[in-house]
């Protein structure tokens, strides 16, 4: 079994009367690309800090490698991270600011050099080596920051929102490169960000947290395919949300009524009850059949063009509204608008989540 | 119409041309007026011949500034030898200068630092009681501390009844009294400048050296000084230049022994027993050691701190 390097156990942080996480439990492994994933506000930056050392925990403990960090100072944890805003020190060039930390641990400077050079190297900042952080582009400094962070060789890195101040193309170079550099560095990376085609993409697995629990952790495909609640289900990539009766769960199984009265069966997540439930099923798992063929039945009423795919929404006698992800390739057949049509899914497609 | 738009534009930037040139008027006027005028008279009236009752007598003589430095004896015939006293009261005036800008900033920066790192509304409030004091007249401030510290003022009376001394510290007419009206009058041009940097400081930078394993002091040290260096050095000037040309507080607090350059030259413009020439012609020996001190200033500026 891989290690651990990261165990959070049953933490809690509070500030006042709010509760920012609560009774927080994850295990990192080793070697990990580990994401936490959530909007802004649900408690996963401060999850990060505390980490980091930055934030006091309230309850719980943090383990490294299996000795507990919770009341070690930040400069005591062989941990680093990359700041949001990166945060290089403004009057120290590129060299310097990469160097600040292997001095702190008490290298020489012939030692300290090697290794910076060596870490600009492998984010490419050669030639910028005496520039000032002034002097750089965002995409630059966040490299810098990158460097510094890895310098000491930490055993876990944490990375706060790294890419969010940068432009969308750049944002989508530098993920291949975070996941190459994690892949040849061997460092535990712990990522944040509220970007989930971020997470989905570069992640060996995703924590998701919601309101300062966490909601569900697993690989990207796991938890796109296998939302276990409403909120991972809608966070998540886009889906469409029913509202079912549910009659019977059985071995993960969970028979139910559609809206147009149709009985189905499908998979249920872990904890799903019989009652009223929703089923999630993504747009893309929808197709578009003759109205007596279908599942459900309603009339389109919106078409939206996204380029590679088309977007048909259609309204169910109950007034819900669900969304058809059609590609758009030669032959699809797009129906008018305000056409009566059926809508099937198979089984697989569907999930009843835990509300 | 084509044709009339780039005429137009011609005839735009002659206007604002002939403008540029009144706008800055009200400038030269007041640097003029209030900057060359007197300090050129000053200078003018270092290098003229005394008269007796006060004023100048219009005849060109370096008697001033031989008089500063070189003593010829009673009467004037003996050979020079270096006149020592007034070269004590510059001694003695910027070492109490120093001591108040040492003393101000042990101070004033935790005080800065204090007021830039407290929230919203509670920072105006802080940075608002700073400056009550000086509302009122410095004259009436100094007078005040005069007031609170003499034999039996209310501080050796506290003191007494508490039982801390036996009998009453002699405060008044010391250095010790000078350097606490020095120190209590330029506190706040330390704190303001300091409090100016500090408060531009991203705090993410601690957490960053924290992170990569720096101590507080180290922090400290080479992050935080190095970006509230600029603030430091303004505040360090702001306090020295007036402390060194101060002559309320060595005046009311200090007597007759603890005489400053500031005292020294108002006695030269007072009454029948001054000496114009040579009042101005210490005002020029102090000013030219402030521009000393300022081009140091522009010197580290210009080398380029943080931006």
């Amino acid at each position: 079994m891989t290690e651990i390097a990261v165990d959070v156990v049953n933490m809690t942080k509070r500030y006042g009367n709010f509760v920012a996480l609560s009774n927080v439990s994850l295990s990192i492994l080793d070697n990990e690309f580990f994401t936490l994933l959530g909007p802004s506000g649900c408690g996963k930056t401060t999850l990060l800090r505390a980490i980091a050392g930055f934030e006091d925990i309230s309850e719980g403990a943090i383990k490294l490698y299996g000795e507990d960090i919770a009341d070690l100072p930040p400069n005591k944890r062989p941990v680093n991270t990359v700041f949001q805003q990166y945060a290089l020190f403004p009057h120290m060039d590129v060299t310097a600011n990469v160097m600040f930390g292997l001095l702190q641990l008490g290298q020489d400077q012939a030692t300290a050099g090697a290794r910076a050079a060596e870490v600009l190297d492998m984010v490419q900042l050669t030639e910028f080596a005496d520039r000032l952080p002034s002097q750089l582009s965002g995409g630059q400094q966040q490299r810098v920051a990158l460097a510094r962070a890895l310098a000491p060789k930490p055993k876990v890195l944490l990375l706060d929102e790294p890419l969010s101040a940068l432009d969308l193309k750049l944002r989508q170079a530098v993920r291949q490169e975070l996941q190459q550099i994690q892949q040849d560095t061997g460092i535990t990376f712990i990522f944040v960000t509220h970007d989930q085609e971020e997470a989905l993409t570069m992640s060996d697995r995703i924590a998701v947290i919601a309101d300062g629990e966490v909601q569900q952790v697993g690989p990207a495909r796991e938890i796109y395919e296998a939302p276990v609640n409403k909120f991972v289900a809608d966070f998540i990539g886009e889906t469409n949300l029913i509202d079912v009766a549910v009659s019977d769960v059985m071995n993960g199984n969970a028979t139910c009524t559609l809206p147009g009265g149709a009985q189905f069966t499908c998979p249920a997540a872990i904890g799903a009850v019989a009652g009223n439930g929703h089923l999630s099923v993504r747009p893309e798992r929808v197709s578009l059949v003759k109205p007596k063929d279908g599942l459900l039945q309603g009339s389109t009423v919106r078409q939206t063009y996204l380029g590679t795919d088309m977007h048909v929404d259609v309204r169910l006698k109950d007034g819900e509204i669900l969304t058809v992800r059609l590609q758009n390739s030669e032959g699809t057949d797009i129906p008018e608008q305000g056409a009566l049509v059926g809508l099937n899914f198979e089984t697989g497609a569907a999930r009843l989540l835990v509300d | 119409m084509a044709g009339g738009l780039p005429k137009s534009s011609e005839s735009n930037t002659s206007t604002y041309a002939g403008l540029g040139a009144l706008l800055m008027l009200p400038s030269w006027v007041m640097i003029g007026f209030f900057l060359v005028l007197p300090v050129g008279l000053m200078l003018v009236y270092s290098f003229l011949t005394k008269e007796f009752r006060g004023g100048v007598i219009w005849e060109f003589s370096l008697a001033a500034y031989d008089q500063f430095f070189f003593d010829r004896g009673l009467f004037g015939d003996d050979p020079p030898v270096i006149e020592w006293t007034y070269i004590k009261i510059f001694w003695r005036s910027i070492w109490q200068a120093g001591l108040a800008t040492f003393f101000c900033l042990i101070i004033g920066f935790p005080t800065a630092w204090f007021i830039a790192t407290r929230t919203g509304a509670n920072k105006s409030i802080w940075l608002f009681l700073i400056t009550i004091p000086y509302w009122v007249n410095l004259l009436i401030r100094t007078i005040s501390m005069k007031f609170l510290i003499r034999d039996n003022g209310p501080l050796n009376e506290w003191l007494l009844s508490l039982g801390i001394i036996s009998d009453p510290i002699h405060m008044i007419n010391t250095n010790f009294a000078v350097q606490l009206g020095l120190f209590y009058s330029y506190l706040p041009f330390m704190v303001l400048p300091i409090y100016a940097s500090v408060e531009r400081y991203n705090f993410a930078f601690s957490e960053a050296a924290a992170d990569l394993y720096a101590s507080r002091l180290t922090t400290l040290r080479h992050i935080i000084l190095p970006f509230v260096k600029p603030g430091i050095i303004a505040g360090c000037i702001l306090v020295f230049v007036p402390s060194l040309g101060a002559f309320l507080a060595p005046d009311l607090l200090g007597g007759a022994k603890n005489f400053m350059i500031g005292s020294l030259i108002e006695e030269q413009f007072k009454g029948n027993a001054g000496n114009w020439p040579f009042g101005a012609a210490v005002s020029m020996i102090l000013l030219s050691m402030v521009l000393v001190v300022l081009t140091f200033y522009a010197r580290q500026q210009s080398k380029g701190g943080v931006r």
